[in-house]
């Protein structure tokens, strides 16, 4: 194995090994949606009635809650170096003979594996909001779920690349994360919105990661993401996420290689 | 024995800070080398060096036969390194701490094992390897850390200030691990430290002094450099005494709170000697040999411990935090 190969696949053994040592967590972090789906999905849900012809708001929101779990673990993941920065055990890594890209890589593909497994957790609320789930289903969404969790663990990477304390990571997650959240789609049909609120949804990435997953779990009744007056397909979702993803793990591979 | 490091001319710069200033010398295998100064001297920064962690502004750095600058990756596998700050994931045990680095070093999964037995029995934390990092002492975490430094069997094994912040019973503990690990396993310990009589446990020390090397030798050399013995007397009136002492016998003499010292050739043959000889009361005279203490404050004017820090200190220690900041 090379050292780069040997490097990615350490790294990523770690995290591993920290969900194993911690199953509880999973089930601590299911809560959140859960509380996001019921509250939302409940209390909204009478007075926004049926999203669509055999939709309601709450099988609308579901989808959108899988994703916002998804990013949000695999997000925490990534910006995790910063507190392996403030423990010290960073320069362990740092001063290892593997180069800097697999610091990065290993980082981001074990927050993404993180972040699918909590995915699939909350996934099994399905039947719940009475979605079924599908073998089939699950193999197609976990590759989505994948290149999401890889975007967004990225994402925490490149900024922790430059972070020197866990201070920032509140502010962080307010003018960052949460807009992010909000402003994809998770708890509303992007449609029909004013011009400024509706460019900056369709800037944000997340809104593609979040239309896939609701058009694959959805099918037909799913309410389709307008671009340019075009009805946007899984594939050109899927595109804009990878291209966001390559671009963001890029830096933060040029962040971690240009250090001092 | 050749040569493990070789520092030919070495110069780091911060801006308009010299960190290290055109600095030479030499460890050879299986050597346990001493490098001290005082805080900002310059020695995390020539560490830093050495493990490729900083790369030098002039100068040339050779590791293991590598130049440091261009081979990063060649000598951090041949080098162990102990950082003056923790550096252990505290979630994980001591097992999968060792085991992570085992590795990322790429040591194969059979001498992985055998190497991991080996070196937690070495540092007494066998019964102790499952154990999360979190619930261990300062002493347990550093032993760790020496036993993680050697997992890939480096030729060399950097140490920078091991025992920092430790009680004298762990330090005491350390050294004896360390002495052990020089004994059986043949490699090279190259330590900075704070504490005197633990430079004390080197084959030959460096000290630098403002970026610049002003002694290298072994301890006993360095201590005889001085001049023989020490006498510390205390006296009615210590300036009149040392007024005294300068013209009879032409000794300079050192004023050290409220007493006196000087250092002599022959101590006890010339204690009769100054005590007929000095017309101001005395009232006591120590003898004593000198100690690596006496040889630091001789050549860098100050106390090895001495944490007060002038101006330019300051800046170094600021330059030294950002460094540490960086991750590195």
């Amino acid at each position: 194995m090379t050292a780069a190969l040997r490097g990615i696949y350490t790294i990523w053994y770690r995290e591993a090994l920290r969900l194993r040592r911690d199953r509880l967590r999973l089930v601590g972090h299911m809560l959140s949606p859960l509380l996001f789906l019921l509250v939302f999905g409940v209390g909204l849900g009478r007075t926004m009635g049926g999203m669509a012809p055999g939709l309601d708001f709450m099988q609308f929101l579901f989808p959108g809650i899988v994703g916002m779990t998804v990013l949000m673990t695999a997000f925490m993941s990534g910006v995790s170096v910063v507190w392996e920065r403030e423990m010290g055990f960073l320069k362990e890594v740092l001063v290892a003979p593997i180069p800097r890209a697999s610091l990065v890589l290993g980082k981001t593909l074990g927050g993404g594996t993180v972040a699918v497994v909590q995915g699939i957790v909350v996934l099994l609320l399905a039947p719940l909001v009475g979605i079924s789930l599908s073998p089939v289903l699950l193999l197609k969404l976990l590759p989505l779920l994948l290149l999401e969790a890889l975007a967004l663990g990225g994402l925490g990477v490149l900024l922790a690349s430059r972070m020197y304390s866990m201070e920032g990571f509140q502010m962080l997650m307010g003018v960052l994360v949460m807009p992010m959240v909000f402003l994809s789609g998770v708890f509303f049909p992007v449609r029909d919105l004013p011009v400024w609120l509706g460019v900056v949804v369709h800037i944000n990435p997340v809104t593609y990661g979040v239309d896939a997953i609701r058009q694959v779990m959805l099918g037909e009744a799913a309410p389709r993401l307008l671009l340019f007056g075009q009805p946007v397909s899984v594939a050109q979702d899927i595109l804009a996420v990878t291209v966001f993803g390559a671009i963001i793990v890029a830096l933060a591979i040029w962040s971690f290689s240009h250090q001092g | 024995m050749p040569a493990i490091v070789e520092v030919e001319h070495l110069t780091r710069r911060f801006g308009d800070l010299t960190a290290v200033d055109d600095i030479g010398f030499e460890v050879a295998q299986g050597e346990v080398f001493g490098f001290l100064g005082p805080n900002g001297a310059g020695k995390s920064t020539t560490i830093n060096i050495l493990c490729t962690l900083l790369r030098p502004t002039a100068g040339r750095a050779v590791v293991c036969g590598l130049d440091v600058a261009h081979n990063q990756n060649q000598v951090r596998q041949c080098i162990g390194l102990v950082f003056q700050d923790p550096s252990l994931d505290e979630r994980m045990s001591a097992w999968e701490n060792l085991e992570f680095h085992g590795l990322v070093y790429g040591v194969p999964r059979r001498e992985r094992r055998q190497r991991l037995d080996e070196m937690l029995h070495m540092v007494g934390l066998w019964e102790r390897r499952h154990g999360l990092v979190k619930h261990f002492s300062g002493g347990m975490r550093r032993r760790l850390e020496i036993a993680r430094g050697l997992v890939h069997r480096p030729r060399i094994l950097f140490l920078d200030e091991p025992t920092l912040g430790l009680d004298p019973q762990t330090r005491a503990h350390i050294w004896e691990h360390l002495h052990g690990l020089r004994r059986e396993q043949g490699v090279t310990l190259f330590f900075t430290t704070h504490y005197m009589d633990e430079a004390e446990h080197a084959d030959r020390i460096g000290i630098i002094d403002r970026g610049r090397l002003v002694a290298l030798d072994t301890p006993e050399a360095l201590k005889q450099a001085l001049g023989g013995d020490i006498l510390i007397l205390k006296t009615a009136d210590n300036a009149a005494a040392a007024t005294e002492i300068d013209q009879r016998f032409g000794l300079p003499v050192t004023r050290d709170g409220d007493s006196l010292s000087l250092e002599v050739t022959n101590g006890s043959e010339f204690i009769p000697t100054l005590s007929r000889a000095l017309e101001t009361p005395i009232h006591s005279i120590t003898l004593r040999r000198p100690t690596l203490d006496d040889v630091f404050l001789r050549l860098t004017g100050r106390e090895l411990r001495d944490e007060e820090a002038t101006g330019m200190e300051t800046m170094r220690a600021w330059a030294r935090a950002r460094m540490r900041k960086a991750g590195r």
